[in-house]
This record gives C-alpha cells, structure tokens and sequence, in this order.
C-alpha cells in the first residue's frame, strides 16, 4: 500500500488550519490568510529512492541529491508526527539545503529540529514544513514532497513544493 | 504562476531603480519589466540577470524568488512580469535583501489577487453604506466643508495626522504638498505626526544641542573601536546596516578598512555594547560572531538617564574626557557635569545592572588607546530612547556623554545617530504657529471638527489609543447619522448637513487618505486613494542621508495618485471656490499648486521653487543646496544617489556629504552645547501603572514583519501570505516560568490589560525572557499594543510608549500551534 502524500494535500492542510485560527480567535484580523499560491506544477520531478524508513533514526539527519545531483536535500525522522510527514509514524520530512536567500548550505540543528544559516542567521523550522523562524530568508525552506511505501519499507521522492535557490526552475 | 519557477527576464526587459521604501537603510533594487507573453532564456546571453541558469548558480550569485515577482496591469490594459533583485552595486546592502525588501513585488497591486483590497477610487459614506465616487464629488465635498469650517470657526478646528518622513506614505514630494497645504494654506496648527500625538521632532534635544540625528555614514560602522547600540535592535529593524555594516567590524573583516583610514593608529577588531532591557536576536547574532567583544547591559526599564550620567560621571572622574575639544568646541561642560553627578556604585543601583559591567562598558567604549588616543565609538539608538522614559532627558544625557568622549564632530567611526524607522523625507514650511498641541487629547476633549488622517493609522498605534477609538468612533457617529437623514441632499447641501453636525452637535468629520481602508474606515466618512513607491516616481533620505529616487515603473489601481498631487488637488479646489466668490485674498493662500506631476511638487519644495509663496523659508533635509538634485541627475546616480548635503554638481554628477559637524555645530554659535539632565525617576503616569500591575509590557519590531503590516493587514495573499503565516497576531513574548504560573503556552491567546484598556496576543515562550517582563509587537494589526499605553509624554509631546505595565490573561488555547513555530528566534553558532 502506498502512501502519498500530493501538494495539494499540503496546502489543504495548511491554508485550512490557517483560516480557522482566523476565524476562531482574530478578532481584530480584517479575514484570514488565503491559501498559499498556486502550486499546479507539471515539471517532470523523477522519483528517487533515498532511504528504507526502518534505516532512518530519529534526528539523524541523511543527505542526498533532488532532483538532481546539484541540489543537496536532508530528509530526517523528527521523531513526532508532522505536517506532510510521510513514513509509518509520518514524522519523515526533507528539504533542501540551500538556504532560500543567498544560497548558502543550511545546517540541521537536532535539539531545535531547525535549520540553520550561518551566512545571514537565518532559520528554518523543520516540523513546521520550513517556515521561517527567524531571518532574511524571504521564503520557507524548499520542502521536498516524500512518499512511504509500506510494502517495502521505502521513502522516495517525488517532487519539490518551492523554489529551490539558484535556478530558474527546479528542473535544470 | 507555478511555485517552483520564475520567470526570467527577457535582455530587453525595462529596469528602474528602486529603493525598498520599508526601513531607514534603504536597500537598492532593481526592477525589471516586461510583457506577460515573453520570458527570457536560460544562457547568460538570454535573461537579463545575465546568469546561466541552465545550471545550479552557486551562494551569493542573485536572490531571485516568487517573493520577488509578480504580474501586474497598467491602465491601459497591459500585463506585464515583474522581478525586484538587489542591486550588487549599491553601496548600502551590496546585493543583500531582507525579508521586507525581498517581497515588495509581492505586495505591488497585482493583476489578478487583489482586485478589491487596495482603495482604487474615493469611496463616500452615505450614513449606511459605502459608495465609490470620483475624485471631483469627493474634493466637492472635502473641501466644501473645510471651507466652511475655516471661514466660520477658523483653522485650529481643521486637524491632521499625517506622515513627515520618507519611503512608502513619505517622500520629500509628498511631505511638502501635504506642509504646504496645511501649514501655508489653511495654516491650521492642529497637525500631529503619523506616529506620535504631535508635531514634533523624536530628537528634540539632540538638535537644541547642536547634533542633528543623521550625522555620520554606514561606513562610520565599519570603522568604530566600539559601537554603543540602545534601545535597539538592528538585525530586526535595520537588518542590512547590520549585517552589512556592523558585523564586518566585529569579526575583522573591515580591519583592511581600520588601517588604510587610521595609518598608525592602533586599530583592532570592533566591539558592540547593548543598551537593552531584552536579550534580543541583534545580541545573540553578534554573541555567535566574537562573544568576547559582545557586552549586554540589561537595564531595568526607563533607567537610562542614570546608566548614562553614571558612565559620564565616571569618565570625566578617569579622565577619559577630550578636554581640548570641550574647551574649542563645547560649551555647558561644567554645569552638565555637576548636575548628572551619580555615582557608579548608584548607577548599578537604579540601572541593575553591576559595577563591573559598567566598567567594562567604560573602559570599551571611552578609556584612551594604547598608543593614547581617543576611541572611535559610534552611539547607535532607536525607539528605546525615541520611546523611552523622558524622550528629552535621556538623549541630553547621552549627548552629553558623547560630546565630552569626541564622539561626534567630524571623526571618522563616530557619530551618535538615530537608526530609524522610515527613510526620512522631509521638506515644509514652517507649522504655523510653534505650538506642540496634544493632538489626541484636544480631539478626546471635543474639539476639531474635521480630521484627516493621512497616510497614518492612530487608532492601531498611538498611545491611550483605546480612548482615542472610542471618542472618534462616537463623534463620526453623530456626522454619519446626520449624513443619513439628509435623504436626497446635493454636495453643496450635504456640506451643510456636516458642518451642522460638528459645529452644533459634537461630531467629527473624518478622512482617511491612504493605500488601504484601514481601521480608520470604521471612522471615516470619505476614503481617498494615495500610491506608493512604483506606482510614483518619489525621493527619499536614508539613515546616512543618502538621497535616491525610486522610480515609477508600474500604474497605480484606478484614479489612486500621489499625496503630494492629492494635497494640490484639495488646494486646488479650495482655490477655485475662493475666486468664486470674489475672494481673492484666500485664494491666494492656495497658489503655487499647478503641479501635474510628482517632479513638479520635487521641484516646488526640495529644490526651493516654490519658496516665494511660502514665505521664504522652506524646512528641507535638502539644506540650501536641493537646488542642485534633479530628477535626471537622481536617475544617472542610480542606487549609490548622494549623501545630504550635496556639495556640488560635478562632470554630470551629484557631489554630497559623508560626515557632519567636521567644523562647526548646527547652533547659532557653532558649539555643542551640554545639557544638564539629573534622573528623576519614571514618568508619573508610568510610575502609577507600574505600582499597580505586574508585568512590564516592552514592545518593539519583528524581522520578517516591519514596516510592511499594512500590506499584510489588507492584502496579505500570493506570495504576501508567508509573512501574515508567520506572525498572524503580535507575539507577546514570555519567560518560561511566568507562563507556566500562569497556565500558558506558546500559541495560546493571551489578553493584556490595565486602566488603559486592554488588547490580545499570541504566547511565545521564550528562556531568555526575564521574570515580570514581556515583549509584544508593536503596530500588529491584530493585537493592538497601543492600547495598553498612557499617555504619559516628554516636555515636547513625545510618548513614552515602552512604558506600559498590565497584567496578562490567558484566554483560550490558540490554534496557532499548528501552523506557527514557536521556537526560538536566538541564533548561536
């Protein structure tokens, strides 16, 4: 049986809980937060095997290339369940590494599950689908979309929700 | 568009300079142009970034994201991309951009997301209802009732609140169209500034005494033994100054600089002291990059005063004085000496922080070189001392302390400044009559009768602003009914109907002129729409005086325009109603406004023009010498511009000032002038909140949420909605143990509240909090942090907004939880 989880998905589950926060507790707010931008991206993303999930230990970071071997990407196990968590307790998420403003190489901090940029401090969280917590960074880290097939214990990925630093399209 | 490409500009695409019109520092952009249906190649020779995007670019080579792009319409119908990237030639942020700077393209008025946010035409209350209107109905019956008001009840009823600075809502066009119509026009003295309850200057006593606040250049920071900042916060409020400015001078980088200004002069690398009750993200930044040249002062709130007369006391004791420089250019020095006396071993009493440390800070910022010359310190402060306790006081005794260390007057690494919040823009006549009215409380106290808010927000950030709400909403109430029962009323009748309501009946007729409805529309009567950077072409000052022009590139929505062409508009109207009637007289007071463009209004007041129908004097940033920028020379200058004052036009190009006071003062006599300034305590009406509520609610600016909340507030969608995601409601943070006392966790609504009033935020725990003290964003759209202050002011009617004390509440379990990080916002290494 396999598990995807799709963009869209994402965004639904994000945007909605967006807008019932909005409606539940602003009152001052003039409405709340529409979805986030159009994600209807047809690029050709491969799929790519990158780790079996029984492999992977909770805030052990682990490298590897997508979509191609010129963007670096860490996938790690948070250890609790996140938005867009992909594997048997759904706390699998990856992203890429190069920080969304100059491009410099994030690193993963484990006791803060963030990202970090030495270049201009800028940081990322990694349970929060790279939301910026704090920096110059002016969009969240490039979260890369995973799917878990519990057949064989398998996590690939498949695509790539955000603009990946340095390109004009995520695929060269 | 797809999130996961851009696209490119074409070789041909149109580029104009644009600088960020967000923060004081003033980022260099440019702006590239063209049609929707065409999109450039990857290969270098393709785009006109000229980068080869058929492979990965490396670090540092562009910042070019969806942030930074969008499609827009012009008015006749065309669409067209637009890409917004730093300019790597600019001077002030060398190709960095900050979170702000980085979305302005995300908060232009797009093509297709926000076709009703944003004011596209006048829109007219009716008593029930909003109606869209054009602008010569809406100047009818604007100007129909200040007429009226001022020919029968005379100017002092005809109020404003309005912006004086620079950037987005600023510029030097609009602040002199809109001076020129208040105070040369219709001369009403009843004017207060955007973000403060009168008309006054925040650095009053730094200019009694001889300093204007922007009087050194970035690369002063560079260059400094030792930064002193206060009550400030750079990473978050001026992010480029510091990263580009500061930190190069704490980790060495700009010892190369040091060594080729100084020669002999033993340099080394630069160390930073904060003034700072708050361990803020500017401190563990600079903590990660050289933690030994890092010193925090953690003061108690409002105890300014005395930390710096005691460091002044101290080292006139050490003799860590330039008594030659005092002795030339200096006078007051003994009577400030004898009046700010406090000991250190008081100082660390009042301040809370310890003799040691107090020590250290002296010994880094003032004792003598090795090789026995002065140090170099820059004194950096913003809203902590703007805001402060006693505005007036505390910068006398700064200044003080300064002057008598040679920390301003001409050497290079020196300077004692103001960071800033805006760019600066400032170009007037003189007000009218001098006076410094507490604008809210004559309006509270029932007096003006039209109020036009312009390009300002007070019901969500001035101080006491609860009362200041409820008092407008119940006046404009009475005007509004009024306005409803006038079934079947013409213009010229409906005036009548107004003037009725707020000469007889205690109504307030109120206007908001702006880019968005705002809070005010709850108020408001008639709604007029301005645009803003990129839509106009507008001139602004940065922190180091640097002059640039943005340049229009884009139309704005419907018949919105200029203010600076609005104010000529509404002068212009008035004027023709004058000569109506045969009276010449007034309508000579409204001449001088044929202006057909923003230039034209530059012209009239920066470059002094229009001086003969003001009365000769004109209060301009641009000095004497604004004569010399045109806007063609502005454009050739590009993003670099010129550094206030300009000197000379030379070879075509603009020849400025990159260091003040190298000679002589701004007072009369040319001499820095002491002032004494003895602590005297907190502020009465502050000392009473603070008897009687627990937690001290500091406030202050977010990174990624500064200056742009007003996009957010209104539009906030596409590629606008990370920032609104981020911080949907003002963050109120809070020490791990108050909040467990209290039931607390991040993400829950928490209500703050005192005799003032009372607002609501989002929880945001954080260690490094100290016990009974909070910090709340300021100006949050949602979660209003004016409410909660008194109206406590300074001799010159500046608030002590930082001065709140309230107690806290937890309201509900907030959802924010799940789509809100809550951990912390301290960088280490």
């Amino acid at each position: 049986m396999s598990e995807t989880v799709s963009r869209r998905d994402f965004f639904k589950i994000s945007g909605g809980a967006v807008a019932g926060v909005g409606l539940a507790v602003s009152g001052v707010a003039s409405g709340a937060a529409e979805a986030a931008v159009n994600t209807s991206a047809n690029l050709p993303y491969p799929h790519k095997a990158i780790a079996l999930a029984k492999g992977m230990k909770v805030n052990d970071p682990l490298s590897f290339a997508y979509p191609d071997e010129a963007s670096p990407c860490i996938a790690v196990r948070t250890g609790n369940p996140v938005a867009g968590g992909v594997g048997p307790n759904k706390d699998i998420i990856a992203y890429s590494v190069q920080c969304t403003h100059q491009g410099c190489p994030v690193s993963y901090d484990s006791a803060a599950k963030s990202f970090k940029c030495p270049c201009h401090f800028s940081m990322f969280d990694a349970e929060k689908q790279g939301q910026v917590i704090c920096g110059q960074a002016p969009t969240k880290l490039p979260q890369i979309v995973l799917e878990y097939d519990a057949k064989t214990d398998s996590v690939s990925a498949v695509s790539v929700i955000g603009l990946i630093f340095g390109r004009q399209a995520n695929i060269l | 568009m797809s999130n996961d490409r851009l696209v490119l500009p074409p070789v041909d695409a149109h580029k104009t300079n644009l600088t960020c019109h967000f923060c004081i520092v003033g980022c260099g952009y440019h702006v590239y142009k063209w049609p929707e249906n065409k999109e450039g190649g990857k290969a270098p020779n393709q785009n006109s970034l000229k980068l080869d995007f058929r492979k990965q670019l490396p670090a540092f080579s562009v910042i070019a994201t969806k942030a930074q792009q969008t499609v827009v319409a012009d008015k006749d119908g065309s669409r067209h991309n637009v890409l917004v990237v730093p300019d790597k030639e600019c001077v002030v942020n060398e190709g960095g951009g900050s979170w702000r700077g980085l979305h302005m393209a995300s908060y232009m008025y797009n093509a297709d997301n926000q076709p009703n946010a944003r004011l596209a035409h006048p829109r007219m209350h009716t008593g029930d209802q909003w109606l869209e209107t054009d602008w010569k109905q809406a100047l009818a019956l604007y100007a129909g009732v200040t007429k009226k008001i001022l020919d029968t009840k005379g100017p002092r009823e005809i109020a404003f609140d309005t912006f004086d600075h620079g950037g987005a809502g600023g510029g030097f066009e609009n602040t002199w169209g809109t001076g020129k119509l208040m105070f040369t026009a219709l001369q009403t003295p009843l004017v207060r500034i955007h973000n403060r309850p009168s008309y006054n200057s925040e650095c009053h006593a730094t200019r009694d005494m001889g300093i204007m606040e922007l009087n050194n250049s970035y690369e002063d920071a560079e260059v400094a033994d030792c930064i002193m900042s206060i009550g400030n916060n750079p990473y978050e409020a001026q992010t480029n100054y510091f990263l580009y400015h500061w930190l190069p001078n704490l980790n060495g980088g700009s010892m190369d600089k040091k060594k080729k200004w100084f020669g002999n002069e033993s340099v080394s690398e630069g160390r930073i002291i904060y003034v700072d009750p708050r361990k803020t993200t500017s401190i563990s930044i600079s903590e990660s990059a050289a933690a030994d040249r890092v010193l925090h002062l953690d003061i108690q709130p409002g105890t300014d005063v005395a930390l710096f007369n005691g460091l002044f006391t101290y080292v006139v004791a050490q003799g860590w004085i330039d008594r030659s420089f005092i002795a030339k250019r200096t006078k007051g020095f003994d009577e400030a000496v004898a009046a700010n006396k406090i000991s250190l071993e008081e100082c660390s009493k009042i301040t809370g922080v310890s003799v040691a440390k107090l020590k250290q800070a002296a010994e880094w910022a003032y004792k003598p070189k090795a090789d026995g010359k002065m140090k170099r310190t820059m004194h950096a402060y913003e809203k902590g001392i703007i805001w402060g306790n006693d505005n007036y006081a505390i910068q006398s005794s700064l200044l003080d302390l300064v002057i008598a260390t040679h920390n301003v007057g001409g050497r290079r690494g020196t300077g004692c400044v103001r960071m800033g919040g805006h760019q600066e823009g400032y170009a007037r006549p003189p007000h009218p009559t001098g006076e410094k009215l507490y604008n809210d409380q004559e309006i509270i106290a029932g007096k003006g009768m039209v109020y036009t808010a312009w390009g300002a927000n007070p019901f969500q950030s001035t101080c006491n602003a609860e009362q200041f709400r409820e008092v407008v909403l119940r006046r404009s109430q009475i005007v509004k009914e009024a306005m409803q029962k006038s079934r079947g009323a013409t213009t010229e009748q409906m005036v009548d109907v107004i003037y009725d309501a707020v000469a007889n009946k205690g109504g307030l007729f109120v206007v908001a002129i702006n880019l968005y409805p705002t809070m005010l529309e709850q108020a408001a009567h008639l709604l007029l729409p301005a645009a803003h950077p990129g839509e106009i072409n507008l001139t602004s000052m940065n922190g180091e005086r640097r002059l640039r022009l943005s340049q229009k590139f884009m139309d704005a929505p419907g018949s919105a325009k200029a203010d600076s062409l609005i104010a000529a508009d509404i002068a212009n109207t008035l004027k023709a109603m004058y000569t109506a009637e045969g009276n010449a007289k007034m309508a000579d007071r409204f001449k001088g406004f044929e202006w057909k463009t923003e230039e034209d209004a530059f012209n009239d007041g920066f470059r002094m023009q229009g001086a003969k129908d003001v009365g000769g004097v004109i209060h301009s940033q641009g000095g004497d010498t604004g004569n010399l920028a045109t806007y063609a020379l502005l454009v050739a200058a590009g993003n670099n511009g010129v550094q206030l004052p300009i000197k000379e036009v030379k070879n075509g190009k603009l020849i400025g000032t990159d260091m003040l006071y190298t000679d002589k003062f701004g007072t009369d006599d040319g001499l820095a002038h002491f002032q004494p300034s003895p602590w005297k305590g907190l502020l009465p009406a502050v000392q009473g909140q603070k008897d009687k509520y627990r937690f001290w609610i500091n406030s202050g600016r977010v990174n990624e949420a500064w200056q742009t909340m007003y996009h957010e507030q209104a539009a906030g969608n596409g590629n606008a909605a990370e920032t609104k995601e981020r911080w949907p409601m003002a963050p109120l943070e809070i020490s791990p143990q108050d909040a467990h006392e209290l039931g607390i966790a991040s993400g829950d609504i928490v209500e703050v509240f005192n005799d003032y009033g009372s607002t609501y935020s989002m929880a945001y725990i954080v260690p490094t909090m100290k016990r009974n003290q909070v910090f709340m964003q300021f100006g949050h759209f949602n979660g209003v942090m004016g409410d909660v202050t008194t109206e406590a002011v300074d001799r010159n009617v500046i608030p002590y907004y930082k001065g709140a004390w309230a107690s806290l509440r937890k309201v509900s379990s907030g959802e924010y939880k799940t789509t809100v990080s809550f951990k912390s916002r301290l960088y280490t290494a």
